[in-house]
């Protein structure tokens, strides 16, 4: 494109706009957050109106899990951080520590639930908690698998010495959807395990 | 500014084969050719909605007709109501933008082709999942075909108990789907607005159309995404056994009302905004005036963006809420008015004293004017709690959205193909047919919906597929299916018009309506790459700067030179 035109408005005009994949996926977070907002409205408007079956109160806080995925926020932004200054090595092991994180995040939702449904009898046809305790975390543990497939798919290309300073945008612009991840985790904890309970 | 056109040969194009095109147009990212494709796309459904409503229009012409049975007549207005808002409004709404911000901004392209692509098959594919349930609606149990539960599905109607077969699932999936494609594309046209314009376009000098399009991109991230959980809900409800809706397990029907209308309210603005915005860009061209209060116009669309929100629950009042529940959804839905109203005052502000040229695309938007004024105006009436008591399920609703729907955006989506069919195809439109389309439409509007109101106030039920005769009803709907025969010649005579001047219409040039903005400063069609130099911009008229050097815009602006 013609560099003449861009320079020609008087007064020497500075022209930056912001990064399209920031705003975009500042965007797509938007809109997920509506998503999620309706169903934290509904597991709330449910809330002790079950007509049978067990209750909120069989739930038992997962602490250390929690502790994990909101640790992996700082090692991804650590990892960033590291790749901005071109420090690789630091990258991989902050990156794939965060991916380590976020599995074990997963596994112990795994093991919760493989307790509520063979010991406690909870699913999600149970009744009204059952249906909208397995939603909302449900679609948060979604968002998480989802987030650890593109974590591992960036942690394959740094164990393979692809990731370089230049791509420091896009793995940033992925560590903005994990930190929303996150974020949720601390809305759904609140409202299933803290006012929920 | 480059106006020639460089390396793009038509006879070229021409002369490959058709397979090679084709393939072409399915494999294209380019942000033009996909909106002509969401545009075309529309069309198709434009006439398979149209049709189903010619068939209840049949139907209702007298009573105790049995042209349909209860339950096609069922299908026919669920479906109707679905594809006209989900595969018509929608599809034209994401094309025209798709078509026009990157041209407007002076953007190469959108900020994610790729994406611009998937979004526009999404959409395409979940239009197709929906007819598709014509032929795979059966289902195990032999039950229904096409979805026969409303276009806002009200539980419990739509559990596994009272829709056995598949045909609600054919509706939440079809939904879903398109709903991805609208998110996606909604996502690209916050980004491509925000991160793409050229230089000094700033966000004061964007033209309106933009301005409305960001806003509508909003309002599609915030509004569409409930529509797309309560589906999850649904899903969950048919297929795990889940009770979101089920009321014998505890569950509400009335909480899916609210997750509905959270999405369905401001899914009318999301569908009336791009029409103001096209009113915004075309009043001004053929008063020969620039916008009168843009500003204003801009805070104003805002705010309804806002507004539109927290209106939602209006389509409650019938289902009975408490006394400070209805008295503030009465306030916010009537405030929507103000802002309304401010838009209306600043195009008759930008017509007044104007030197009006009343080509087809004005004429189109002097109608939708006097329409959505009065279209408003049985809003407020319907705002008043216990005047919806009243009317509420009754005809005169479906007169009233009608009026917004036909005669404010589907008025404005003819001004707005008239406007731009010679930017996208190269070509003049056939200016006597489009003055004919105009006064058929006219005609068959006024006498369609203004005596639609009448049944409505007279007691006459939504959705009812037949009516005993005698009650005064009679007259009223034969008056309305006769003003549907003016609507659909009128509908021949745009399509006709638009292919006949597509093969034998004449050269339009790169500015057939010595307008202002920048996508005429383009060859028509515009090359894949749009702009041969990247424009630079110094008001919110441009081209007004580059054909007037003696009087440019800029001069006026706080901080110009004048």
């Amino acid at each position: 494109m013609s560099t003449t035109a861009v320079a020609a408005p008087a007064g020497g005009l500075r022209w930056e706009l912001p990064s399209p994949g920031k705003v975009g996926m500042f965007a797509l977070i938007a809109a997920e957050s509506a998503i999620f907002v309706i169903f934290v409205v509904a597991y709330l408007f449910y809330l002790g109106k079950s007509l049978t079956g067990p209750t909120p109160a069989i739930l038992h806080t997962p602490v250390l899990i929690t502790v994990c995925l909101l640790s992996s926020s700082l090692t991804i932004h650590a990892a960033v951080a590291a790749l901005r200054k071109g420090k690789g090595g630091l990258f991989a092991g902050a990156w794939l520590l965060t991916f380590v994180l976020g599995a074990i995040f997963l596994g112990g939702t795994a093991r919760e639930w493989g307790h509520l449904i063979r010991v406690e009898g909870l699913w999600i046809d149970t009744n009204l908690f059952g249906t909208t305790y397995y939603s909302l975390v449900g679609l948060h543990a979604f968002h998480v698998t989802a987030g650890l497939l593109l974590l591992g798919t960036v942690a394959v290309f740094a164990l393979l010495g692809k990731v370089r300073r230049e791509h420091a945008e896009p793995v940033d612009i992925l560590s903005l959807y994990w930190h929303f991840v996150d974020v949720v985790w601390v809305v759904v904890f609140t409202v299933v395990y803290v006012i929920g309970r | 500014m480059s106006t020639e056109s460089v390396g793009w040969t038509p006879t070229e194009l021409a002369a490959r084969p058709l397979v090679d095109r084709l393939h072409g147009w399915v494999t294209t990212v380019d942000h033009k050719r996909l909106g002509i494709l969401y545009i075309l796309y529309a069309i198709v459904f434009l006439v398979v909605g149209g049709v189903e409503a010619v068939v209840m229009r049949i139907q209702l012409a007298q009573p105790h007709n049995d042209f349909v049975s209860p339950q096609v007549f069922n299908q026919m207005f669920t479906m109707h109501g679905t594809t006209m808002i989900f595969f018509v409004a929608m599809p034209i709404v994401f094309g025209f933008a798709n078509y026009l911000v990157p041209l407007m901004i002076g953007a190469r392209d959108m900020a994610f082709p790729r994406l611009n692509a998937f979004s526009f098959w999404l959409t395409a594919f979940g239009g197709l999942l929906l007819y598709f349930s014509f032929v795979g609606g059966y289902g195990l149990y032999g039950a229904g075909t096409a979805p026969d539960v409303g276009w806002f599905a009200y539980a419990p109607l739509t559990s596994k108990t009272f829709s056995p077969g598949h045909s609600t699932d054919f509706w939440t999936l079809s939904l879903l789907v398109a709903g991805i494609g609208s998110i996606g594309g909604a996502v690209n046209l916050i980004a491509t607005i925000l991160c793409l314009r050229c230089p000094g376009m700033t966000l004061g000098r964007m033209p309106l159309l933009v301005w409305l399009n960001l806003t509508v991109a909003g309002l599609v991230l915030l509004v569409i995404s409930p529509l797309t959980a309560a589906q999850m809900m649904l899903m969950i409800d048919r297929y795990l056994g889940g009770h979101f809706f089920d009321t014998q397990a505890g569950g509400s029907a009335v909480i899916w009302m609210h997750f509905f209308w959270v999405f369905g309210h401001p899914e009318v603005y999301v569908l009336v905004i791009p029409a103001f915005a096209f009113a915004s860009e075309i009043i001004p061209v053929f008063s020969r005036k620039a916008i009168f209060g843009y500003p204003v116009m801009v805070a104003a669309t805002v705010g309804i963006g806002f507004i539109s929100m927290a209106v939602w629950a209006h389509h409650l009042f019938t289902i009975g809420m408490s006394a400070a529940a209805n008295t503030f959804f009465v306030l916010s839905t009537m405030a929507i008015a103000v802002p309304t109203g401010i838009k209306i005052f600043n195009w008759l502000a930008t017509m007044w004293g104007g030197k009006i040229h009343f080509r087809t695309p004005m004429l189109f938007c002097v109608a939708f004017l006097f329409q959505f004024l009065i279209a408003g105006l049985t809003g407020v009436m319907l705002a008043s709690a216990p005047l919806d008591w009243q009317l509420g399920g009754s005809y005169f609703v479906v007169a009233h959205f009608h009026y917004v729907i036909v005669g404010g955006i589907l008025f404005c989506l003819f001004a707005a193909f008239y406007y731009w069919f010679p930017k996208m195809s190269g070509r003049m439109y056939l200016e006597r047919l489009g003055k004919l389309h105009f006064w058929l439409f006219v005609v068959g509007f006024h006498l369609t919906f203004d005596f639609m109101h009448i049944p409505g106030l007279l007691g006459m039920p939504r959705r009812i597929y037949t009516y005993e005769p005698g009650r005064g009803w009679d007259v009223w709907n034969l008056i309305v299916t006769v003003g549907v025969v003016f609507q659909v010649v009128g509908i021949l005579v745009f399509v006709g018009n638009l292919l006949w001047s597509l093969l034998h219409g004449e050269r339009a040039g790169s500015d057939p309506w010595d307008a202002w903005t920048l996508e005429w400063s383009t060859t028509s069609p515009p090359p894949e790459y749009n702009f041969a130099t990247v424009p630079v911009v110094k008001s919110r008229r441009p081209l007004w700067d580059v054909k007037h050097p003696e009087d440019p815009d800029w001069r006026y602006e706080p901080g110009g030179a004048g």
